[in-house]
């Protein structure tokens, strides 16, 4: 699906946490974010969603608001629901 | 006037040219295997009709129609670019460039020898660099090693090899030496798990399972199992071998269910029962074979194990399986078709 493009690595994600299929976890992550399927695959589109929201993204424009990796995951978790176990064990060796 | 003929390629990767009516018989005859060798349903005459026009689709790459795009997971994923491309930087790195420059929706951090026996001995280490790249990345990023309990004989392993005590007779011998493999492999692989989950694994793969038959497939479904009980964090994708469950011992059950002789249909029903997440399902390419020969077969295969599965299906799309060639630099032309013939017809959930 492209990955962070797009929205690939939060439709895996529910692949793999909620064992949904294919359909199902594009819509359920489509719902969560507030956009169309055919949005969920516009790489124009999830890129501004994603760069608002500090999704993650595949290329920035450098800048302290940059969000990558375990920070973007932390947002993710809360935009779809659920647990992610990096997530969750950074928070355990931080002490949060 | 001579009938036009298509490009296409055999399943060893080799140029052929071939007509309408090779292409239509092909499709058929490929069906027809699957059917006799599955005893599962042919596909429709209509989704016949659609894998001609994909084979024949003109463009060097096809893809799928718009929103049917499904999402990637894959094993050894982290030694393809400084191993098998020869480009020198750490794994954890390669990661960032799986996410970043390939657009992937995931990749799996492994040791170069691809196995959990090896992999068990530097966990805590391979757990480092699993972490260090987690800490970096956005995408969910799996731990994948093969069970492979072939290295489990002697001389590098504690039990006798079955594949020696076999064509001696000594049969009773080379199933206990495959149970005893069994205990082994499961305890290194869920010792490794442990380890990754302690870092934060967002999902484990059990690839190649089944490689020394249905052995191999039982410690997968029961470190599965065990896994998905102890870390119920962590999502397990098990993959296959092969499309067929090979029967070195012959009478081993899972859930009292045989394991030898399996095809993707029923081996997804264990694969959920041990707790699953992702069933990497396999179809063997036939080399002598055409691909739409082959193709037609994997649809067939791929569609009746998707119409069972209750868990995502992600169709192993490597060298020389699921329709692809059995080659090592792969030709653009055949891997789109097989994609894009799996997605529309065989109804996958991913690769």
């Amino acid at each position: 699906m492209g990955g962070v493009r797009t929205a690939g690595d939060l439709v895996l994600r529910m692949q793999l946490a909620k064992k949904m299929k294919i359909t199902e976890a594009k819509e359920y992550v489509a719902a969560k974010l507030g956009v169309t399927l055919e949005e969920l695959h516009d790489v124009v589109t999830m890129t501004e969603l994603r760069e608002d929201r500090g999704l993650g993204l595949a290329h920035v424009e450098p800048c302290a608001e940059e969000n990558n990796g375990i920070a973007a995951k932390f947002r993710i978790a809360k935009a779809l629901d659920i647990e992610i176990n990096s997530v969750e064990r950074f928070k355990e060796r931080a002490g949060m | 006037m001579d009938e036009k003929k298509y490009f296409t390629r055999m399943g060893d990767g080799s140029i052929v040219y071939m007509t309408e009516t090779e292409i239509r018989a092909d499709i058929e005859e490929g069906v027809a295997d699957a059917v006799l060798r599955g005893k599962i349903d042919p596909i429709t005459e209509e989704e016949k009709e659609h894998l001609y026009k994909i084979v024949t689709a003109p463009g060097s790459i096809v893809g799928v129609e718009p929103g049917k795009q499904v999402v990637l997971t894959n094993d050894s994923g982290a030694y393809k670019i400084n191993v098998k491309s020869q480009i020198p930087i750490p794994k954890e790195m390669e990661t960032l460039i799986y996410e970043r420059c390939l657009g992937c929706d995931s990749v799996d951090v492994g040791n170069t020898d691809y196995n959990y026996k090896t992999a068990k001995g530097v966990a805590k280490r391979e757990a480092s660099a699993l972490k260090q790249a987690l800490n970096v990345t956005t995408m969910p990023l799996f731990y994948g090693a093969m069970t492979n309990l072939g290295f489990y004989t002697k001389p590098d392993g504690p039990v006798d090899n079955w594949a020696v005590l076999l064509p001696d007779g000594k049969i009773k011998e080379a199933m206990a030496a495959q149970e005893e493999a069994v205990e082994h492999a499961v305890r290194d692989v869920v010792f490794v798990a442990e380890q990754m989950y302690d870092v934060g694994a967002d999902g484990f793969q059990l690839d190649t399972s089944g490689a020394a038959g249905d052995a191999d497939f039982l410690a997968a479904l029961r470190a599965c199992e065990e896994i998905t009980k102890k870390f119920p964090g962590m999502g397990v994708e098990i993959g296959m071998a092969g499309e067929f469950v090979l029967g070195m011992h012959g009478r081993l059950k899972y859930d009292g269910k045989r394991l030898a002789g399996l095809y993707p249909h029923d081996q997804v029903k264990l694969a959920e029962k041990a707790g699953a997440s992702i069933f990497g399902a396999v179809v063997n390419t036939n080399c002598n074979k055409s691909f739409p020969w082959n193709i037609a077969r994997v649809c067939t295969f791929i569609k009746a194990c998707t119409n069972v599965a209750k868990i995502p299906v992600h169709a192993n799309v490597g060298m020389g399986v699921c329709g692809v060639p059995m080659v090592e630099m792969m030709p653009s032309d055949m891997i789109s078709r097989a994609d894009k013939a799996l997605v529309e017809i065989g109804k996958i959930d991913g690769f």
